[in-house]
């Protein structure tokens, strides 16, 4: 009974697609995928926003909003009917072509990333060899449509946001993609399906996850910095900081496009949880094995739903980083620490199973953590201040 | 290609076809033009539409007037690419196609036309005055690609006479091929980029610290 | 240790956040306008007059002396005496004010009106909710709206309002033994003159 409720939606795409001609059947099931994906993530969408609100207000020692329906469910219809009925004002000497176009750029880019990540056993929308690949060559497109959207707005300060913005975004790509590289080094396939799968194990009931490996545990938290980096979230916000660049690249938008604009934002957030949860958290698995009866796409949207709850509680926690101190955080800290991550790795696959490779990888992160600590972020002692002169 | 080949089942490599070794001669990408030479296939609507995009994207690059658009355009360009090499099956190429070219190149285009003062409209206008000693040199490029695609095409070999399924070439065939066959241009490439970063930080550094 | 201050920082968060459910500390969100902070006793917002008695008109203690619309800085305040006099609560004939308006969306709430008074006749209230429908027209009191019992003072500032009862009730003693005694001394005159002199009217307008 319980595999039936593990592969319920796998069924009915079958039976509903069953219907249809043979020769239409392989774009129909694409298709009602595609749909489902495209109706799902932005109902999600909605439910983070409220959770964030009331989140971040309780946090702060108040309620969050609560007046539109019962607890305030109902708040993101509010703002929805907001977004959509703003007048949409594009400035007359904005470059009207390219404006229209990033914040749509974005929300594709972002909603191609979720056609592989595997949501619960057989429900990837396509499985795909190079799977990882494909996921980060869309999230590198996110940065192209950031930067659009603040040089067509012709406003220096959405051009600054947007130059900060991605900057930030293509120094923290670098560890990003490293620390998943350790994960790809293990499992030897770029496959997210495989990936999930190698982590499907169980050892005296307890999971072989990625995260409970020395290197894993490094390489998630390196990772889970790397995609508050690049998801712009708090406390790596400064490009779209309200107190200091108003909006920053997303100033000059109004009304629906700018409810793009944050849709993108928090589609990347998902998108970016579900692809750490499925490299370091097992994806869909369980985490005891006397819970494998629990359907596993269960599995893969409570973890998501983790995942955004610590973005959340981050958020409230930490001020925002300076642009030199998010920069020198990523090149002289995160990414030495990524590429120690992956000859540990190496080490580990090297030793084999056994004490040695859990005492020496362990050994070997936390001294370097504790070295990179002092060498890396070593406090920089501004000499008298230098002016530089036009010549 | 309006859905990915692993749904078509009659189209997936066989054990055989994997075994005949087909990294043989050539980039893994021309394989696959051996395939459609075999078969003689018309060029398939998939085909046209992304070279369409390709060379609508190039000519875009070339014709508009404000240089942003230009890059913009280049990027289309880049895209172009990235399908048609995704269409051939080779995953590993056009993925790294986007992440490189779209993600990074594209970007470090912009940047350098914003940077310098080639985002003002050129004002004479986009055709040069030496358009025919630009026309000829194309011509010329043009022709020496060509030759090179269709004479080796023809020279690939091929088993027996019977039309084969397309090989997909894996990652890990890419990853083995890099670090035995082709890891002098490896470490090569590895070197430049490493003078090419610290050039990058010596011209960006501090002029007194430099003299230092 | 690098990353301590993140981790503190995190558990401070989430103690503020389970927190939240269970102690009023941690969650000091007054629900307007359903739950209400009940104001403080010295809170000011707008002047009223004060009446004694059951009767508005007839118990109000200002005596149109006019020094709170001098002395008020933004002159928010119009008053006309009138031409007629009525008793007090001491009993003496008074003016009293035939206009009283106050236009509070001028008024500072500064209470030098209430200061200078030495009637205790204005005193300010401690309600805010008062905005209107239309923009300035309905912001102008007149004496009608801006007048309340004594008792209603009693509730608002209960210290104030002692004081200024107690000074008011031995000023009126104080004239109730003067008037006595004047009484006494006219009774005493005329028990010695031939004619005896009627009883002395008694005082009207008496206290609470």
């Amino acid at each position: 009974m319980f595999e039936l409720l593990d592969q319920i939606f796998v069924l009915l795409k079958h039976s509903l697609v069953g219907f249809l001609p043979l020769w239409m059947q392989p774009v129909a099931s694409v298709l009602v995928s595609v749909v489902v994906i495209i109706c799902l993530f932005p109902a999600l969408f909605a439910l983070t926003t409220v959770l964030e609100r009331k989140g971040l207000g309780r946090i702060q020692n108040r309620i969050g909003p609560n007046r539109t329906g019962p607890f305030g469910i109902l708040q993101p219809v509010a703002d929805g009917i907001k977004s959509l009925t703003k007048e949409d004002i594009v400035p007359s000497s904005a470059d009207g072509v390219v404006h229209f176009l990033a914040p749509i750029v974005l929300v594709v880019a972002v909603f191609m990333g979720f056609a592989v990540l595997p949501m619960g056993r057989n429900m990837a929308l396509v499985e795909m060899d190079a799977g990882l690949l494909f996921f980060f060559a869309m999230g590198a497109s996110t940065e192209l449509s950031v930067f659009m959207a603040g040089w067509s707005s012709r406003n220096k300060y959405s051009l600054l946001g947007a130059m900060r913005a991605v900057a930030q975004m293509i120094s923290y790509e670098v560890p990003l993609l490293m620390s998943s590289v350790a994960v790809v080094m293990i499992t030897g396939s770029l496959s997210l399906g495989k990936i999930v799968e190698a982590q499907n194990h169980y050892t005296w009931g307890l999971p072989h996850w990625y995260i409970f490996t020395p290197w894993g545990l490094a390489g998630f938290l390196m990772y889970a910095i790397a995609a508050t980096a690049e998801t712009n979230r708090s406390p790596f916000d400064l490009p779209e900081g309200e107190s200091e660049l108003v909006a920053g690249y997303h100033t000059e938008y109004s009304g629906f496009k700018f409810a793009l604009f944050f849709l993108g934002e928090y589609l990347a957030m998902f998108s970016i949880s579900g692809l750490g949860t499925t490299l370091f958290l097992g994806g869909w698995s369980a985490p005891f094995e006397f819970l494998s009866w629990v359907p596993s796409w269960i599995w893969f949207f409570s973890k998501l739903m983790l995942s955004i709850c610590v973005f959340i509680w981050l958020r409230g926690t930490l001020p925002r980083l300076r642009q030199d101190q998010l920069m020198n955080f990523a090149w002289k800290f995160v990414l030495p620490l990524t590429m120690l991550n992956l000859l540990v790795t190496a080490l580990w696959r090297f030793l084999g199973p056994g004490w040695e490779q859990w005492v020496y990888c362990s050994a070997i992160l936390a001294l370097a953590y504790v070295a990179m600590a002092r060498v890396g972020m070593r406090a920089e002692h501004f000499g008298p201040r230098k002016y530089r002169y036009a010549e | 290609m309006c859905y990915p080949r692993s749904h078509r089942r009659d189209l997936r490599p066989t054990d055989e076809d994997l075994s005949v070794g087909t990294l043989g001669r050539g980039h893994p990408a021309f394989v696959g033009m051996q395939a459609l030479e075999r078969e003689r296939l018309p060029m398939s609507f998939a085909f046209t539409l992304f070279a369409a995009i390709t060379v609508a994207g190039g000519l875009a690059a070339v014709l508009l007037k404000n240089t942003v658009h230009c890059a913009l355009a280049l990027t289309v360009a880049f895209a172009g690419l990235a399908l048609l090499f995704l269409d051939l099956d080779a995953q590993f190429a056009g993925f790294a196609q986007i992440l490189v070219y779209i993600g990074a190149v594209a970007i470090l285009v912009v940047f350098a036309i914003l940077l310098t003062r080639g985002s003002e409209t050129p004002k004479d206008g986009v055709f040069s005055k030496n358009w025919f000693a630009g026309l000829v040199i194309a011509a010329g490029v043009f022709a020496v690609l060509g030759w090179a695609v269709l004479a080796s095409a023809y020279a690939l070999p091929g088993p027996g006479g019977a039309p084969t399924a397309t090989p997909t070439v894996t990652v890990a065939e890419i990853g083995q091929a890099l670090i035995s066959r082709y890891v002098l241009p490896l470490e090569i490439v590895a070197l430049l980029l490493t003078a090419a970063l610290i050039g990058a930080v010596i011209v960006a550094m501090d002029e007194k610290e430099r003299a230092r | 240790m690098l990353g301590e201050g993140i981790l503190k920082g995190l558990a401070e968060t989430a103690k503020n956040f389970a927190g939240s459910f269970f102690s009023a500390d941690r969650l000091t969100t007054v629900e307007y306008p359903e739950e209400r902070i009940a104001p403080i006793e010295a809170a000011r917002v707008f002047p009223i007059l004060i009446y004694d008695g059951l009767d508005w008109e007839a118990g109000m203690r200002c005596v149109a002396c006019q020094i709170c619309e001098k002395e008020c800085p933004p002159k928010c305040i119009y008053i006309e005496k009138s031409k007629d006099k009525k008793p007090d609560a001491l009993g003496k004939p008074q003016f009293y004010p035939a206009e009283f308006d106050i236009d509070i969306s001028v008024c500072m709430s500064c209470q030098i009106c209430v200061e200078v008074c030495p009637f205790e006749a204005i005193k300010m209230d401690t309600v805010f909710e008062l905005s209107t429908e239309d923009r300035f027209e309905s912001l102008l009191l007149d004496r009608r709206q801006l007048a309340r019992p004594n008792r209603y003072f009693q509730q608002i500032h209960p210290t104030d309002a002692g004081v200024v009862d107690a000074r008011l009730a031995a000023d009126r003693a104080k004239s109730d033994a003067k008037a006595k005694a004047a009484a006494d001394a006219t009774a005493a005159k005329a028990t010695a003159a031939p004619a005896p002199q009627p009883a002395p009217a008694p005082k009207p307008g008496e206290g609470n």
